[in-house]
C-alpha cells in the first residue's frame, strides 16, 4: 500500500463485508495543527466486543478464507510511523467507525493518492450502498454523496463509464481548489 | 469540453450526452453478459488490483464489450494477485492470476472476444486452506 487512498479502499471493503448500506469516508488536514484524520464511518454489522479488543492482531480475522488479516494492522501501522494512532468504535448491529491519526507533515505520511479513483471503484462495485466523501482542509470543504449525485441527475444508476470518469474529474478538480495534495500520485500494476 | 465543477454541471453534461447510450443498459440480466470480478482484499490491493480495475472499467467499456466489473474478496490466491475471476455467458468462470497489464490486455482481446485461453490461470482444482480440512 503505497498510498492512503489504497488503506481506504482496503478498510471500506470491511464495512461492505458487514453489510452496511451506507459508508462515510471523512478526511480532516490541517497544516496549522499538523493534522491528517480519516475516518471511516458505516452501518453495518459491527464487530463483537471480543473480536474488537483484538482487531488489530493480523491473526484476527472473521473470514475463512485465509486465516489473517492485514487491512488494519497495516492501516496501524502507517499512522503510527508518522505518531499517530486509530481508534476502533463499534457497536454490534449499528455499525462501525475507524479514525486514523496521522502527522500531516512527518516524512513517512503517506501521500492521499488517487481517492477518487478509489470513489469510483467502489460506486461501480456497490451501486446499492451510499458513499458519502468529505474532504476539509485549512483552505475549505468539499463533500461529494451518492444520493445526493442521484437525485440531482434524477438516475438510480452511477455504474456508466463515461458518468464516472465526470466524477472522478468532478472530485478531483473541487479537491485541488481547496489545495489537497497528493492526488496525483499512481500505483503501478506490478 | 467545460470544466465540470458541481452536480448542476455533472448534470448538464449528462443531458448533452443523451445521445451516446451505454451498451450495458441494453443488456441488464448478469447472465447475458460478461462479468469480470476483481479480488480487493488487502493482498489485491498492495499488489495493484486498483489499477487492474480502473483497466478493465475502462477498457471494455471502450472496446464495445457489454460486461459488467466488480470487485470481491479475497480470493485465496494472495500469492498471485492480482486475481481476477472471468465468466462468460453460459460458461464456468475462469479465475487469472498475476494479471498486469499486458495480461488484462490479452484477456480481454484473446479471452474474452475469442474464448482463447491466456496463460496465469489457476485451476479451481487448487485447494485453499479452507477446504484441506
Amino acid at each position: 500500500m503505497k498510498t492512503l487512498a489504497l488503506n481506504i479502499l482496503d478498510i471500506v471493503q470491511n464495512s461492505i463485508r458487514a453489510k452496511a448500506d451506507k459508508i462515510s469516508i471523512s478526511i480532516t488536514e490541517s497544516v496549522k495543527e499538523d493534522l491528517f484524520r480519516i475516518i471511516i464511518e458505516d452501518n453495518g454489522n459491527g464487530i463483537p466486543e471480543e473480536i474488537l479488543k483484538n482487531v488489530s492482531d493480523p491473526f484476527i480475522t472473521t473470514r475463512t478464507r485465509r486465516r489473517m488479516g492485514l487491512g488494519i494492522p497495516l492501516l496501524k501501522y502507517h499512522a503510527e510511523i508518522t505518531g499517530g494512532r486509530i481508534e476502533i468504535f463499534s457497536e454490534e448491529k449499528k455499525g462501525t467507525r475507524v479514525i486514523a491519526v496521522f502527522s500531516k507533515k512527518h516524512i513517512d505520511r503517506q501521500p492521499l493518492g488517487d481517492i477518487a479513483g478509489v470513489i469510483r471503484i467502489l460506486i461501480a462495485s456497490n451501486p446499492g450502498i451510499e458513499f458519502l466523501y468529505s474532504h476539509q482542509t485549512d483552505s475549505g470543504i468539499y463533500s461529494f454523496s451518492t444520493k445526493e449525485t442521484k437525485e440531482v441527475l434524477e438516475t438510480d444508476d452511477l455504474t456508466c463509464q463515461t458518468l464516472l470518469q465526470d466524477i472522478v474529474d468532478m472530485i478531483n478538480g473541487n479537491l485541488t481548489e481547496i489545495n489537497v495534495s497528493g492526488l496525483d500520485i499512481k500505483e503501478k500494476a506490478i | 469540453m467545460s470544466k465540470i465543477a458541481t452536480l448542476a454541471d455533472l448534470k448538464k453534461r449528462r443531458e448533452e450526452m443523451k445521445t451516446g447510450l451505454d451498451i450495458r443498459t441494453k443488456a441488464l440480466d448478469p447472465e447475458s453478459i460478461v462479468q469480470v470480478k476483481v479480488s480487493m482484499a488487502t493482498c489485491g490491493i498492495a499488489s495493484g488490483a486498483k489499477t487492474i480495475m480502473e483497466f478493465f472499467l475502462e477498457q471494455l467499456d471502450r472496446r464495445n464489450v457489454a460486461a459488467v466489473v466488480t470487485q470481491t474478496g479475497c480470493m485465496g490466491y494472495c500469492y498471485a494477485e492480482p486475481t481476477i475471476e472471468v465468466k462468460l455467458p453460459g460458461q464456468d468462470p475462469v479465475v487469472f492470476g498475476y494479471v498486469d497489464l499486458k495480461r488484462a490486455d490479452q484477456i480481454i482481446e484473446k479471452y474474452i472476444k475469442t474464448g482463447e485461453l491466456v496463460d496465469g490461470i489457476i485451476p479451481v482444482n487448487y485447494q485453499i486452506i479452507d477446504l484441506k480440512e
